[in-house]
């Protein structure tokens, strides 16, 4: 539905009045919102221009610096290459081919994604680090050197693993929604399969693989915990030493230049999603022919194998491993898993979800409609929660928090106003899209059988933005429990939870020790993504 | 009747110079072919040939394996049994399977499946990879000129209208000269108006063109109007295939004669050289072919609108009662109830008016033979 009807509906709920002076707040309460989503920001600016210019220039083009940036970009590049050579052939094999098993292959394609990647990498230093599993597995056997899991290997290696189902998904998507007779059509022009692959189908599902690759790019740029065990020098993890050396100008500075590279992600992928705007979307879409594999049957399958077994049944099963035998260091002595962390987890998720619905609605109201200036705002302001780092979001509220508000330091108040930045988005976006979904028709049907503005809102407007909002509280209070860094600088002192006590046992090498809350953020995941696929089914039907 | 005058638009193409070498050779041949998934027979044993530069319509309902044919042609299916054979030349049958790229068939898709990432030039180009710069641009340009979009050339798809796209999708599909060119419900997407101006000039394109092409429709008037032979197509099989003239007046079965235009059935008991029916006895000689064979039984004798003529009359002479009018404009098509049980509809000019519930007296004005079927 157009923007523009959404104004009916306000007229139509409220009068035209009363719209106005709400119209007034509402701009109010949303360019307050956005002073506080961009004050960490402004800390990291007012905090970077104290710097000396010398000084400055001095730190950016230090030799440290240099091999950061070449490392961060080096690993960026290998991590999304390898999930588009991985994701691509798997989005066609489960899509356009006679594979056997597809819908299985398809769900065991997409669910690495539900394995937080520090948790993955945690596993995979368990089962192939120099005293892992594997290891031991192999020292009867008088092999005593196995190939080094730390570094740039390990850490392209899990972030692929875990990352590749963006790629999957959304070039998946873009061959599902493409018009599958233009193949037919290029057939029918001479062109053989391959030829109608390269000239038809590759430059049509071309932005959705490359929409995928930007996400990619992203997440690797901004993860904090894979690069930190795999203890590869990138931005996250040199900033998060910084500060805990408290060298705070370098870790400034190595913000800044973090911040930009994300920035510039996100302007690609900005462009890439306008472009692509329901352009290449056909409404009639016929599935164009299925590819029959033959010979390249049993590569295909061994391929889909490898992959589910490295990115699914590997990392769940050392958690089901440690969880059954006891890992290393299981009886060893050191904090053992308390209740408390799980109530600390839960109700803090529970508070930056409450926080974020409420802070959501007034934006996604403003978002909903198009003639107030401010009315892409709210769409700006969620590229600030998608492009500020954890590290660098929790670097800037500590030193904001003790030069002008030294009684939130290390208080939970802080730690759930960091969340609601870095998550809130995801709670506009759902209310927004169900906002949009009320036809200002329901409502002049309301009326016109009898029910006043308000009561025609109440029966119908609220029961139909009500799942939109619990979408995305579910979101917010989902990704909230798995978040690493921002959760380990803010904290109170002595406040554990699932993430930080995993923080802390595979710091210490307790590795069995991280079984339940490891398994319980991956179910924790998997529920979040189980949301957003019910999101995409209630929005398509 | 509307019907009628369709047919009469044919005639009128005739005149249009086609580029056709020898019009009685056999271009497209099939041959028994049948296909079938699983238990279901979507086409049965169908047998059709198709000559030189003829413009042939697959007209059925939905479901009754039109499209299927099509795709069959095209090698976009493979039959179940049976030979598809084009210019005499095997391309389908137990042992053989030419790809849809060795066949040299072009297609217009209901969807018209336009390139969306590349222009109308890009787009009528694709399937003339081969040659060189100059001769791919000159073709364009013949092709553009063909369909008139000569303006349109940089354009993309989704920037032209539904009838510009269907040019741009029949000039890409003539681009490499096939040997034969198949539609696909090619009009299914334009509104209504739009659809009775395209017909015209698909049909002027594709004479012109000199292409052998097949359409499929399930709309019996685009049939009528645009086609030299129409096969109408039920389960799987052709009924009938012919001239359209000569199917509309002469339906070889109930369904191929409800079908095509808006038919009613007089059941009527044969007696020697005349046959009674609820709107009176007449000679047998206005049925079309020999009855005697029935003698003494009852048949059902085909009457369109424009064969009746209801009248006005006293409750005591009357034969049946309006039950229905449906005003077309031009015209009214009254629904008679007769006393005998049988329904049929009457034809008649907008100036002439009857409520529901006048009694009437049905007059037969039909000056053709009238088709029969035994009755069921």
């Amino acid at each position: 539905m157009a923007t523009g009807d959404y104004d009916r509906v306000a007229e139509q709920t409220e009068g035209a009045t009363t719209e106005q002076t709400a119209s007034g707040l509402l701009s109010v309460v949303a360019v307050g919102i956005t002073f506080l989503v961009l004050s960490p920001l402004l800390w990291l600016f007012l905090r970077a221009v104290e710097i000396e210019p010398a000084r400055a220039v001095e730190l950016v083009t230090s030799s440290t610096t240099v091999t950061v940036t070449a490392n961060t970009v080096v690993l960026v590049a290998t991590v999304t290459a390898l999930s588009v050579v991985v994701g691509v052939p798997l989005a066609i094999l489960t899509v356009q081919t006679d594979l056997p098993f597809r819908r299985f292959w398809t769900v065991t394609s997409a669910l690495p994604l539900v394995v937080p990647s520090y948790i993955g990498a945690f596993a995979f230093v368990s089962a192939f680090g120099p005293r892992g599993h594997l290891a031991d597995l192999l020292a009867p056997l008088g092999i005593k050197q196995i190939p080094a899991m730390y570094g740039l290997p390990g850490a392209t290696l899990v972030l692929t693993l875990f990352t590749y189902p963006y790629v999957f998904l959304t070039t998946r998507a873009a061959l599902l929604s493409f018009d599958g007779t233009t193949v037919e059509a290029a057939r029918s022009l001479n062109q053989t399969r391959w030829q109608a692959f390269r000239r038809v189908t590759l430059p049509q599902i071309a932005p959705g693989i490359a929409a995928g690759a930007l996400l990619v790019a992203l997440y690797t740029l901004s993860d904090f915990g894979t690069p930190a065990i795999m203890q590869y020098d990138v931005f996250t993890r040199m900033i998060y030493n910084e500060f805990g050396a408290r060298r705070i100008d370098y870790a400034a500075v190595l913000s800044w230049l973090l911040l930009v590279m994300a920035v510039g992600i996100l302007a690609v992928e900005s462009r890439i999603e306008a472009g692509r705007d329901g352009a290449y979307i056909s409404r009639r879409s016929r599935r164009p022919g299925e590819i029959r594999l033959g010979r390249l049957k049993t590569p295909a399958l061994l391929f889909c194998a490898l992959v589910a077994t490295l990115g699914l049944a590997l990392p769940v099963g050392i958690l089901l491993h440690w969880l059954i035998r006891g890992g290393i260091g299981y009886s060893a002595t050191g904090q053992s898993f308390e209740l408390a962390f799980a109530w600390n987890s839960l109700s803090v998720a529970a508070g930056a979800a409450a926080v974020s619905v409420i802070v959501a609605l007034p934006l996604a109201y403003l978002a909903a409609r198009s003639d107030s200036r401010l009315s892409s705002l709210p769409d700006r302001l969620s590229y600030v929660g998608y492009a500020v780092p954890g590290v660098v979001l929790g670097l800037a509220l500590v030193y904001l928090s003790l030069r002008y508000l030294p009684f939130v330091y290390q208080s939970v108040l802080l730690l759930v106003f960091a969340y609601v930045v870095r998550f809130m988005p995801q709670a506009v976006g759902t209310t927004k899209s169900s906002l949009l979904q009320i036809d200002p028709g329901y409502i002049e049907a309301a009326r016109s059988l009898g029910y006043s503005p308000l009561a025609a809102f109440r029966k119908v407007v609220l029961p139909l933005v009500a799942p939109g909002i619990a979408a995305g509280a579910a979101l917010v209070f989902l990704t909230t429990m798995k978040e690493l860094p921002a959760t380990l600088m803010l904290r109170p002192p002595g406040f554990e939870t699932f993430v930080t006590y995993i923080w802390q046992v595979q710091d210490a090498g307790y590795y069995g020790r991280a079984a339940i809350p490891a398994l319980v953020l991956v179910v924790v995941s998997g529920l979040s993504m189980v949301v957003i696929l019910r999101r995409e089914r209630y929005n398509a039907g | 009747m509307q019907d009628n005058t369709q047919i009469g638009t044919t005639a009128a193409f005739d005149a249009v110079e086609t580029a056709v070498d020898d019009p009685s050779a056999e271009v497209l041949a099939l041959d028994g072919v049948s296909k079938t998934y699983g238990p279901e027979t979507a086409v049965d044993e169908l047998t059709l040939s198709v000559r030189d530069g003829e413009l042939l319509t697959l007209l059925g309902p939905s479901g009754c394996g039109k499209t299927t044919t099509l795709r069959m042609i095209a090698g976009l299916e493979r039959p179940t049994t049976g030979t598809v054979s084009i210019r005499n030349e095997v391309v389908a049958d137990e042992t053989t399977f030419r790809k849809p790229e060795e066949r040299n068939v072009g297609i217009v898709f209901q969807s018209y499946a336009l390139f969306p990432h590349l222009n109308v030039e890009e787009n009528i180009a694709f399937g003339l990879a081969e040659a060189d710069e100059r001769e791919t641009d000159q073709r364009v340009s013949e092709l553009l000129e063909l369909v008139s979009l000569e303006r349109h050339r940089q354009k993309m798809p989704n920037q032209l209208s539904g009838g510009q796209q269907q040019r741009v999708a029949l000039a890409r599909s003539l681009a490499p000269e096939p040997e034969v060119l198949l539609l696909d419900e090619p009009f299914s997407n334009l509104d209504v108006r739009l659809r009775v101006e395209m017909r015209e000039e698909v049909r002027e394109i594709l004479k012109r063109a000199g292409v052998t092409a097949i359409s499929v429709t399930h709309d019996q008037e685009e049939a009528l109007s645009i086609s030299d032979r129409v096969a109408i197509m039920n389960d799987g099989a052709v009924e009938q295939i012919g001239d359209p003239a000569e199917v509309f007046e002469n339906p070889e079965s109930r369904f191929v004669a409800s079908f095509l235009g808006q038919a009613s059935f007089l059941s009527g008991r044969v007696t020697d050289d005349t046959i009674e029916t609820g709107i009176g006895t007449f000679e047998t000689n206005r049925l079309n072919g020999p009855v005697e064979a029935y003698n003494g039984a009852t048949v059902d004798v085909l009457v369109r609108p424009d064969d009746l003529r209801a009248i006005p009359t006293a409750e005591s002479t009357a034969e049946g009662y309006v039950t229905q009018r449906q005003y077309n404009g031009p015209s009214f098509v009254y629904r008679v109830k007769l006393h005998s049980g049988d329904v049929v509809h009457c034809l008649h000019n907008h100036s002439e008016s009857f409520k529901p519930g006048e009694p009437v007296e049905i007059d037969l004005t039909a000056d053709h033979p009238l088709a029969w079927y035994p009755t069921e």
